[in-house]
Formats: C-alpha cells, sequence, structure tokens
C-alpha cells in the first residue's frame, strides 16, 4: 500500500453511516479477511481482524465512528482505521449507507 | 487456445492500520483453506490446435464433467467462497452448456473470467456478456498480424479473433483482456498489441510462453531470446501496471526493478486448476501427474483435494531455496516457475530455464548434450491424433518446426515452487515492503 492516502481515504468521514456494498464478499481469513467486489473484480485483504470487526460492524452502526468504537478501536486508533475505512470506500469495497 | 490464467483482477491490501505489518505473502506461502480463485478447464475439446497449447487441447475427452457435476462443482465453489474462475479449455464455449454454467456461476456467487479465442462469440452473445458484471472475458491473440499469429494458432484465428474483439467493443464491454504469450516472433509487436488493444478499449495482458502441454514441443523454438527478455522487461518496466502480465515474467525481476505483482508461487497454495474430467492439478501450467492432487468426483469432493492432498501439503511446506539459495539474485526471482524447470527437464530446485543469468541455459544446454532431452513424458494429450492438424492449421511460412525430443520419463519430487505463476491472483498488489 502505498505511503500516501488516497484523497478519498484522507476524506473519509466517520460521521456517516456506512455499508459493506452489497456485490463484495467477505472472507474471514487468519490474518484478517479477504474482500472480493464481484463488479469491479478487485481483491483486497484486510489485514486485521479488528478491521474485519469493524467492517462486518458497520451495516448496523449509525456511523462508521461508532462501528470503530464497538470494535474497541480507541481515539489513539482511530485515525489508522480511517485511513483503511477510506482506501475500503476508495475501491468502492464500502458504500454510504442511504438513510433507511 | 488455453491460457486461461488468473487476473484482470488488481488485488490491494487495503488496511494494515495499526500494527506490525502481516506479510501476506508468507500467509499464501502456507495455503489458504480455499482458494482464492482458479482456474477451471471446461473441455479439452477445441476447434484450434495451438502449437504451444499448454493443455494440448484437441479432443473432446468422454469423462469430460456433466452439466450437472458442474454446477455441483460451482454449488461447493461458492460454499468455499471461492471467489471466481478462471475458465478455459479448449475452448470453453463449445461445450454446448458454456453459457448456461457462466450464469450459474455468476448467480452463486463464483466470478467468472472466461478465455477463448473469439470462434463462438456472436452479436448476441457479446450483449449478453456486457450485461452480466460477473463476468470478464479474455480473447487469446499471438501476433499482432495475421502471419505472425496464424503461424501459432492456425489459419483465420486472427480475423476471428479481430471480430470477437469488435463484437465486444460494439456491444459496449470495456475492459476485456487482449490476452498474448510472449514468443520470439511476436515479441517485437509489443507495441502493436498494445494499439490493437486501445482501439477495442481492451487491456494488454502479456504472459510467458510455458513449456507445458504441447508448448513442450516448440518451447526451443519459441520462447524468446535472453536479448528478447530484455526488452521484454524494460518494455514492461515502462508500462507498469497499465498491462497485465499475471505476474509471469518475474523470472525477470533480476535484472532490475521488480514488476508489479507480489512474487509468490501461488500453486497449490492460493490456486489451483481443475481439469475437464475433475482432475485437480497446481497450477494451469502443471498438468501432469507429479502435479496431480485428486479428483472432484472423489470422496469428499474439491474441497477434500484441496485440504487433504498430500501433493498441496508438499507444496506449502517451507522454502528451501536449493541451488539458487546463494544466488544474490534469489530473492528477486526466488528460483523462477516450477512448471518452466519440470516440463524443460530442470530440477525443480534449480534455476529457471530463462534465469536472467543464464544459468538455466547453461543446464539445457548440458542436459541436451547428453545425446538425448530428459523431458518427462506428458501424462495426459488431447491433441488431435494426425500432425496433418498442425499442418493445416498451424504451419505457414513463419512456423518453425515442430522438434521431436526423445521423451524419457523422469521422477522428479516435486519441492515448492518459489514463484510467482501466471495463476497469481495477486496482481498488482502492491505492498509498502515490496515484492517479498
Amino acid at each position: 500500500m502505498s505511503t500516501t492516502l488516497d484523497p478519498p481515504a484522507a476524506a473519509f468521514d466517520l460521521d456517516r453511516p456506512w455499508d459493506l456494498h452489497p456485490r463484495v464478499s467477505l472472507r474471514r481469513e487468519p490474518f484478517g479477511a479477504l474482500a472480493y467486489h464481484f463488479d469491479t473484480r478487485r481483491l483486497s485483504f484486510l489485514k486485521s481482524l479488528d478491521l474485519l470487526a469493524v467492517v462486518e460492524s458497520l451495516g448496523a452502526s449509525p456511523t462508521a465512528g461508532e462501528a470503530c468504537r464497538a470494535a474497541g478501536i480507541d481515539d489513539e486508533r482511530l485515525p489508522a482505521y480511517r485511513r483503511a475505512l477510506g482506501t475500503l470506500a476508495a475501491s468502492g469495497m464500502i458504500c454510504e449507507r442511504r438513510p433507511r | 487456445m488455453s491460457t486461461p490464467l488468473a487476473e484482470g483482477l488488481h488485488a490491494r491490501p487495503a488496511p494494515e492500520p495499526d500494527r506490525a505489518p502481516v506479510r501476506l505473502v508468507d500467509q499464501f506461502q502456507l495455503g489458504l483453506d480455499a482458494p482464492i480463485c482458479l482456474t477451471w478447464e471446461l473441455t479439452y475439446a477445441c476447434n484450434l490446435a495451438c502449437v504451444h497449447c499448454l493443455s494440448s487441447s484437441g479432443r473432446r475427452d468422454p469423462r469430460e464433467l456433466t452439466t450437472a457435476e458442474c454446477r455441483a462443482l460451482i454449488d461447493e465453489f461458492e460454499r468455499m467462497q471461492v471467489f471466481y474462475v478462471n475458465i478455459g479449455g479448449g475452448e470453453p464455449t463449445v461445450r454446448a452448456d458454456f453459457w448456461d454454467l457462466v450464469e450459474y456461476a455468476t448467480g452463486h456467487h463464483v466470478g467468472v473470467k472466461f478465455s477463448t479465442n473469439g470462434s463462438r462469440l456472436t452479436p448476441d452473445v457479446a450483449t449478453l456478456l456486457a450485461r452480466n458484471p460477473g463476468v470478464d472475458v479474455q480473447i487469446s491473440l499471438d501476433g499482432a498480424t495475421a502471419d505472425v499469429n496464424d503461424a501459432v494458432r492456425g489459419s483465420g484465428s486472427f480475423s476471428t479473433a479481430v471480430t470477437a474483439m469488435e463484437r465486444l467493443a460494439a456491444a459496449g464491454f470495456t475492459g476485456f483482456k487482449l490476452s498474448v504469450v510472449v514468443t520470439r516472433h511476436n515479441v517485437s509487436q509489443l507495441d502493436a498489441f498494445a494499439a490493437i488493444a486501445a482501439r477495442y478499449s481492451a487491456q494488454l495482458r502479456l504472459t510467458r510462453l510455458r513449456p507445458s502441454g504441447r508448448g513442450a514441443d516448440v518451447w526451443d523454438e519459441l520462447h524468446p531470446t535472453a536479448d528478447q527478455q530484455r526488452r521484454l522487461y524494460d518494455w514492461l518496466v515502462a508500462r507498469g501496471e497499465s498491462v497485465l502480465t499475471g505476474d509471469s515474467f518475474f523470472h525477470l525481476a533480476g535484472y532490475g526493478d521488480p514488476l508489479p505483482g507480489l512474487n509468490l508461487c501461488g500453486a497449490g497454495r492460493v490456486v489451483c486448476l481443475v481439469d475437464p474430467v475433475g482432475d485437480v492439478y497446481a497450477c494451469p501450467f502443471a498438468i501432469h501427474d507429479e502435479f496431480l492432487a485428486g479428483n472432484v468426483r472423489s470422496p469428499g469432493g474439491f474441497a477434500a483435494v484441496w485440504k487433504d492432498s498430500d501433493r498441496f501439503a508438499a507444496l506449502r511446506a517451507p522454502d528451501t531455496g536449493g541451488a539458487c539459495r546463494s544466488c544474490g539474485l534469489y530473492d528477486a526471482c526466488r528460483g523462477g516457475c516450477m512448471a518452466a524447470k519440470f516440463f524443460t527437464g530442470l530440477p525443480l530446485d534449480g534455476p529457471d530455464p530463462e534465469c536472467v543469468l543464464g544459468h538455466g541455459e547453461a543446464t539445457l544446454t548440458s542436459r541436451d548434450a547428453g545425446g538425448r532431452a530428459e523431458v518427462p513424458a506428458p501424462s495426459q494429450d488431447h491433441s488431435r491424433r494426425s500432425r496433418a492438424d498442425h499442418t493445416a492449421l498451424g504451419a505457414g511460412p513463419g512456423r518453425t518446426p515442430t522438434r521431436t525430443v526423445e521423451r524419457v520419463p523422469v521422477a522428479l519430487v516435486p519441492r515448492r515452487p518459489d514463484r510467482a505463476c501466471d495463476e497469481s491472483p495477486l496482481t498488482g498488489l502492491r505492498t509498502a515492503h515490496g515484492p517479498r
């Protein structure tokens, strides 16, 4: 992964509701998970189980920040997770959830 | 045709948020519980007779998996979360149930990329394909001009492929793959291939000529010379990620900067091959008893083969490096491709036949000096029986004669391949730690 952030990653909004893209499959692995997007045919690696927990709880959380807190991500670790979520958003693996 | 390889896939390691980086390569080296993707040769039947066909295709095998068995296998892939299959052959579209199986797979969370010579790609089919986001298409073409292509793939095959690309483009299918096996005769046409791909809004994909299947018969005459390999490497470096390679050319990494990719041999670890009769091999370039892990028709099905095969267990064992270990370039090329070594009769723990330092060439020379080539005999061959097939389809003014090698079966113990092969699903993967 590049050390420079994609602009969308830097701009990721933790205060919005997010969800896994409906066309993405997650496969749990010892290192975290594989995510595959059936429309873009892109594969991504979630390289920690904590990140997997965050992504899995996005859909049930009012905001991405809430999902992070629910997964036990404290304020110190939050910026790194914001960047990771931004990367996933930039590749379409997760998307903003429309209000129900 | 028969180069149904893995990619079109751009793998990115998103997230490594806040802890010591996990070396994915290390994880993959040990093998995953299920393949990320796999190659599925759906039939050995083919209407062409490409001289370098890596699955020695031609005639349909009467034991071919039935439609019901294919569907059951797709169900199993879905359960295991095999994300996608690279379907090839043979020419997969000659199966009457091909389009149904594609629909079935994409409807069951198994993405499809299929390789074709384009002969069955009608305008209606192109329209259907363009509507299905779960499908990617790979058109095989081995010359940027008809004379160069048809000498290898058969008379008329250039025109057929071009027509197929026109139909895909007309149907609005962008980003399909134009797949080229690089040979001594087309390596000077790389820019022309790129121009053809651009014309049809396709993406160019170059892969390595393997001495697998009938490729063993023509490899000596068709594989790029050392000078050509160097120019190929420079061309690929200049093009960066705009040209796909399926991690095919990692054996050239010793020339300098690594090419895009992860440089891991995924054979039996994160990928494999299922052949038309259900046999499971470590990779598409290794259709040989030495790399046969089992059959999907056996009890436990594909999952049991993947998990319990002794052959795959051996591939997942830690790496020793063998004769190449002391080489300063070992970290770059890691000894090259298992299949390329095996089918040229080289030891699996020695240099690749196309080693950039020339070690492979030297070993081949001493191999041939013995008077007969100790090349493994093929363990299956579905070529049409008459060599006239080749004459009719493949011969042309530019075609080099097929070398007849006296084959002596040799028993080689598969050790771990150390490198990415064309099956790597990790193409395009970049990590902050380089391609280790």
